[in-house]
């Protein structure tokens, strides 16, 4: 019989502890997957955040290193330094890598780091209980801002794609969205071409995910897709913003 | 190799690169910016690995990364940057990493000043992150002293998968004295096979990581740190004894800087005829509790001075340490003050008088 389905060779076997509907399982996969793909799952170093994938390094079958909050990007420019033969990624939400750890993905950034980042921005902060994140929503109801988020007060939700896009040093930066199956093909096809930059030396991909979470959203799975896509999309358009041959 | 004069910021970076670390993160401040400059300048000459930081957090978050990734690995830094670098030194003692850190203390609170201070004691030995845990502390007195122990930094941070934590002073930091670096040799790396992100290849996956959910888990690893702290004190507590052998009446207690007046100031006192010796921790963790407490137990022994420059950091584990059996005589300049000869002479008279010594008598 010929599997058609199975678990990622780069997957443990341990059952993961996210909501249901929680996208960070399917970004986790398909990292997996690409990881399977490319036959790197010996040379693979994986990031983890401070967020609700945290135990990321539990579910990944392969070499991996926590990071204090925000601080992945550092990390990884550690590992990857003095072993520029591995393959390292982070993987972060944004309360993560938008707010505590701005500093540390804009500088890693810009030093052009051959690294992968994963950034999983799904609008708030999932492991806290449902906090505003920089990259909330105007308006958007949060345990923080219970009227909405006040963007007087608080200012617009950062987009980091585009503002990593601004940086001179040549980089691969893509927006994509999980909130469709049509969208995470397109995601996944944006993984890919970020590890082979990286793969190839040339040089710091960033790929952005908008992703959901239901439960700090208060919307079930299929409310959720929706109001990522009438409310996010709109302010976060996809598509690739950099790639390393831009002048 | 014949003796070099070596300024000691420049010295310190040598002495890590001949220890076989080829990898360097860190963030300018004074007065110790010339370490990096060295090492911004030695490495790509040896095939090693520089990087300029973006700040103390990020520096000593790199360094989380790279001795996670197997290498020896430094970063230096002073003060309010050593502050910033209390995250990763909890995350790396937690995540059982070996990593070495230099920190050129200034006067403090605060931005402070850049000139000599030890008002970073506490922070140093106590812990200075979050959580339960210790680094190995060393605090050398000369630049030739300095060499060695960032030489053997490196291989006491793999024996205990710690880090060590060098301390200082701008004093040493830019200071010029000859160093020999051939006086110590560095022992090999240990192998890192079965913990280090190297890749998986051929083995199973290493995991880099210090989250225990349950508590149990948890608190079984503190004890775990306890049994090593306990093993650094019995096999790794270094210190040096000053005309202590002659049954003196008094033992002065200090390191560093500070220690290298006090033996002025105690050679002076010997050629009056004062009775006294120096008890010189080189390793601020773990501490010589036993041997000072043996001192002050012995039966010639009549008081202990401290000479320290901070409030009286160290002092409370002197006291700890002869179980406050009589006062111990306390003199500190701060904020960047290197005590002079003379008034540490000043006041080890004085503590002879207040202590109905014999003295000069004698
Ligand atoms: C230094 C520090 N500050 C705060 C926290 C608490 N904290 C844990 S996760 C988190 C927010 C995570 O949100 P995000 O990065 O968006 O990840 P998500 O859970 O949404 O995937 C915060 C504030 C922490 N662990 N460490
Ligand atoms: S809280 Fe949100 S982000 Fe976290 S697991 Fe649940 S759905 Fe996912
Ligand atoms: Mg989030």
């Amino acid at each position: 019989m010929k599997t058609i389905f199975d678990r990622p060779e780069s997957m443990t076997k341990i059952e993961s502890h996210y909501c249901p509907g929680c996208t960070h399982g399917v970004a986790h996969r398909m990292v997996a997957e690409i990881v399977d793909e490319m036959g790197i799952r010996g040379k693979t170093v994986g990031i983890a955040p401070v967020g609700c994938s945290v135990l990321i390094y539990k579910y990944m079958d392969t070499d991996m290193q926590s990071a204090a909050h925000g601080r992945a990007p550092a990390v990884a420019t550690g590992v990857k330094r003095v072993r520029p033969d591995l393959c390292v990624y982070t993987y972060q939400g944004d309360g993560d890598l938008a707010s505590i750890g701005m500093g540390e993905i804009v500088h890693a950034a810009n030093r052009g780091e051959k690294i992968t980042v994963v950034f999983i921005n799904n609008a708030v902060y999932g492991m806290t209980g449902g906090q505003m994140a920089p990259t909330s929503m105007p308006g958007q109801k949060t345990t923080t801002s219970p009227k909405g988020r006040d963007i007087e007060l608080c200012g617009s939700p950062i987009r980091m794609a585009e503002l990593l896009s601004t940086l001179k040093t040549p980089s691969y930066v893509v927006r994509a969205s999980l909130h469709s199956p049509a969208h995470i093909v397109s995601s996944k096809k944006a993984l890919r071409q970020a590890f082979k930059y990286q793969l190839a030396g040339t040089c710091f991909s960033f790929v952005e995910l908008l992703s959901i979470c239901p439960t700090n959203w208060g919307f079930t799975p299929v409310q959720s897709n929706k109001w990522l896509k009438d409310t996010m999309l709109p302010y976060y358009p996809l598509g690739v913003f950099k790639t390393p041959e831009d002048k | 190799m014949p003796k070099i004069l070596m300024k000691g910021a420049e010295a310190i970076g040598e002495a890590a690169i001949r220890a076989g670390c080829l990898s360097y993160f860190g963030y300018p401040i004074t007065p110790q910016s010339e370490v990096g400059e060295y090492m911004s300048r030695r490495l790509p000459e040896v095939g090693g690995v520089f990087v300029q930081a973006e700040s103390e957090v990020a520096a000593s978050q790199m360094i989380y990364g790279a001795a996670g990734a197997g290498v020896r690995v430094m970063t230096t830094t002073s003060s309010p940057g050593y502050s910033l670098m209390a995250e990763a030194m909890s995350y790396i003692a937690a995540s059982e990493l070996p990593a070495v850190v230099v920190n050129i203390v200034r006067g403090g609170p605060g931005l402070g000043g850049i000139l000599p201070s030890q008002g970073d004691y506490f922070q140093a030995v106590k812990g200075g992150g979050h959580g339960d845990y210790r680094c190995l502390v060393l605090a050398p007195a000369t630049v030739q002293e300095f060499v060695e122990c960032v030489m053997k930094a490196f291989p006491l941070a793999e024996k205990y998968l710690n880090p060590v934590l060098l301390i200082g002073d701008g004093m040493l930091a830019q200071m010029m004295e000859p160093v020999d670096f051939d006086a110590v040799k560095t022992a090999p790396q240990l192998d890192v096979e079965g913990w280090a992100t190297t890749g998986c290849k051929d083995r199973p996956r290493n995991v880099v990581e210090c989250l225990w959910l349950d508590p149990q888990l948890c608190e079984d690893f503190n004890f775990e740190l306890i049994e090593k702290y306990k093993r650094m004190t019995a096999e790794d507590c270094y210190f040096e004894e000053y005309l202590l052998d002659d049954e003196p009446e008094m033992v002065v207690v200090a390191y560093g800087t500070t220690s290298r007046i006090v033996r002025t100031a105690i050679e002076e006192l010997r050629k009056d005829g004062y009775k006294l010796g120096m008890l010189r921790p080189i390793t601020l963790f773990p501490f010589p509790f036993e041997r000072l407490r043996a001192l002050s137990d012995a039966p010639y022994m009549k008081a202990v001075s401290v000479v320290e420059m901070s409030q009286g950091q160290m002092l409370e584990d002197v006291r700890w340490a002869i179980r406050d059996q009589y006062p111990v005589g306390f003199f500190c300049r701060m904020g960047g003050i290197v005590p002079s000869p003379e008034e540490v002479i000043d006041f080890l008279k004085k503590e002879f008088v207040t202590r109905g010594l014999k003295g000069a008598k004698s």
